[in-house]
């Protein structure tokens, strides 16, 4: 109960952190060339582990359905339930909590170094905004590099899907294919990726949090890194949770 | 003549820990003024309230005649614009290179045209002796070269007012010289404000037109270094022999 008191306020003032960050994007000029590091930075070079996470939960789940549908003679619908799985849920939410592990931790990282060496307050001290100028383009880069890499992730995923699915049911890449374009439909795409968008706040917005409100020195940029990381975690199940609700109270 | 620079019965805590109870000081136009005072009894405190990044609890704190107190967070831009800082662990920008660390605040401002801002980099470089230093990274510098590098920071945009918050502590003695020179020539080259905290003794007695002395949470004293070396306070006296003759021989502990 004490606990869920200190987090009030801190959700509170992420909020305010929120607002300012918006209030950034919409005042010019947007500062490209940092956004576009950052994209590359902390969102493109995931790919690798967003491909090695999707293969093989798309694999393991095709594993699964096969097998397990297999004494009611329904294995033929394995590829319908990993793909609806896929990119409603595991392509989302696996790709944010895998990148978002990474990419908020690092933000908190060097945020938070930042923050105990006063370079933070060296860019006030200057006339400059830390917000504008640290917090921005990281959180800007989330939102536009998690849904893209959670794109990828349906695709390699459903491909994981296919391989196993072709080798333990015995369809056709071809039939499973088809059957991917028959179950999924615009909604399960838009609702996957709404959720990504969301969770690329969510990364950018709490890596950033933590580490621009870092301190103690070494120590506390150490314990800030830790924090992000459970943070970001809870901050993106919970959400999910909350969100997938949202959705399917709007259209089932 | 009217002070520019006031700060009049502030009080500062952080939590229970009370660093300011009513801290009273004018700084006047062209003036140098050092602040000394024991470790940890907020010199950075009072050099970081008066640009706005720490906010005083009461009391008020007069700069060019606005109070910053009452101000907001993007409202400080002027304000920092005049003032500019010399953090005590020099806050440079570690993942940029030296001219960049000092194009920051040019580029901030829009301060010109590449081919001047490029200019100016040169410029400040060469006023604070490091010439050929253009592309080296802070991890890259000395502590006498970083000391340097965020003073040419923060003389790039030309201000009226230097904070410099221990400018020569952990400095060899040709460095202390340097920046000591420096906090001169800028004084009577560009008329510069200037208010310098500081431990060093040489320092004091070289740069200071006046010296205050911090002392249970309050500026305890003010004054020409005429009057301070003759001030009756033992506290005072002891501090300024602490800072030439605290290494004698005949310690034990050492
Ligand atoms: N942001 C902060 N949060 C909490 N406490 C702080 C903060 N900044 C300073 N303090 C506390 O305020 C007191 C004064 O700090 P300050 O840094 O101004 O000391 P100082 O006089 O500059 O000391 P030094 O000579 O060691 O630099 C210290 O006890 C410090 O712990
Ligand atoms: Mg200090």
């Amino acid at each position: 109960m004490s606990q869920l008191r200190l987090l009030l306020p801190e959700i509170g003032r992420v909020a305010i952190l929120s607002v300012q960050v918006a209030r950034a994007f919409v005042r010019p000029p947007i500062e490209w060339r940092p956004l576009i590091y950052q994209i590359d930075h902390a969102g493109m070079r995931s790919w690798s582990i967003t491909v090695l996470t999707a293969i093989f939960t798309g694999m393991v789940m095709a594993l699964q359905f096969a097998t397990g549908l297999e004494p009611y003679g329904a294995s033929m619908y394995t590829g319908k339930l990993v793909a609806l799985g896929i990119v409603r849920e595991l392509g989302p939410v696996l790709t944010a909590l895998l990148v978002g592990g990474r990419v908020g931790s690092g933000f908190a990282a060097e945020l938070g170094s930042m923050a105990v060496t006063e370079q933070v307050d060296a860019i006030r001290a200057l006339g400059a905004d830390p917000v504008k100028k640290l917090v921005a383009p990281r959180v800007l880069a989330c939102i536009i590099a998690i849904p893209l890499l959670t794109m990828l992730a349906d695709l390699i995923g459903c491909f994981g899907g296919m391989i196993i699915t072709t080798r333990e049911v015995g369809v056709t890449p071809r039939f499973f294919y088809q059957q991917i374009l028959d179950t999924l439909w615009v909604e399960d795409l838009i609702h996957g990726l709404a959720k990504s968008v969301f969770f690329g706040y969510a990364i950018g917005i709490v890596g950033c949090y933590v580490g621009i409100n870092t301190t103690g020195g070494t120590e506390g940029v150490g314990q800030a890194t830790t924090r992000s990381v459970v943070a970001t975690a809870v901050t993106l199940l919970i959400s999910n949770f909350l969100l997938t609700q949202l959705f399917l109270a709007i259209y089932g | 003549m009217d002070p520019i620079i006031s700060f009049r019965g502030v009080k500062k805590a952080f939590g229970p820990k009370v660093v300011y109870e009513d801290a009273t000081l004018d700084i006047y136009p062209g003036e140098t003024l050092t602040i000394i005072g024991g470790s940890g009894t907020g010199k950075s405190v009072l050099l970081k309230m008066l640009i706005g990044l720490l906010r005083a609890d009461a009391g008020s704190i007069v700069a060019f005649g606005q109070d910053v107190t009452k101000l907001r967070e993007e409202q400080f831009l002027p304000v920092r614009k005049r003032v500019a800082m010399l953090f005590q662990s020099g806050a440079l920008f570690d993942s940029l290179t030296v001219a960049q660390n000092i194009k920051y605040p040019l580029r901030e401002h829009k301060w010109g045209t590449e081919a001047q801002m490029d200019q100016r980099v040169e410029e400040v470089l060469e006023m604070v002796g490091m010439p050929n230093a253009q592309s080296l990274k802070p991890a890259q510098l000395s502590g006498g070269m970083r000391k340097r590098l965020g003073l040419a920071r923060a003389i790039a945009m030309a201000p009226e007012v230097i904070l410099y918050d221990e400018p020569t502590t952990g400095l060899d003695p040709i460095n202390i010289r340097r920046i000591n020179g420096m906090i001169l020539s800028l004084q009577e080259r560009l008329n510069i404000t200037s208010i310098v905290v500081t431990h060093d003794m040489d320092t004091v007695f070289t740069v200071s037109n006046r010296v205050a002395m911090l002392y249970e949470r309050r500026i305890a004293f003010a004054g020409t270094t005429e009057e301070i070396r003759q001030s009756p306070h033992s506290y005072i006296q002891e501090f300024i022999a602490g800072g030439k003759g605290a290494l004698e021989p005949d310690k034990p502990e050492l």
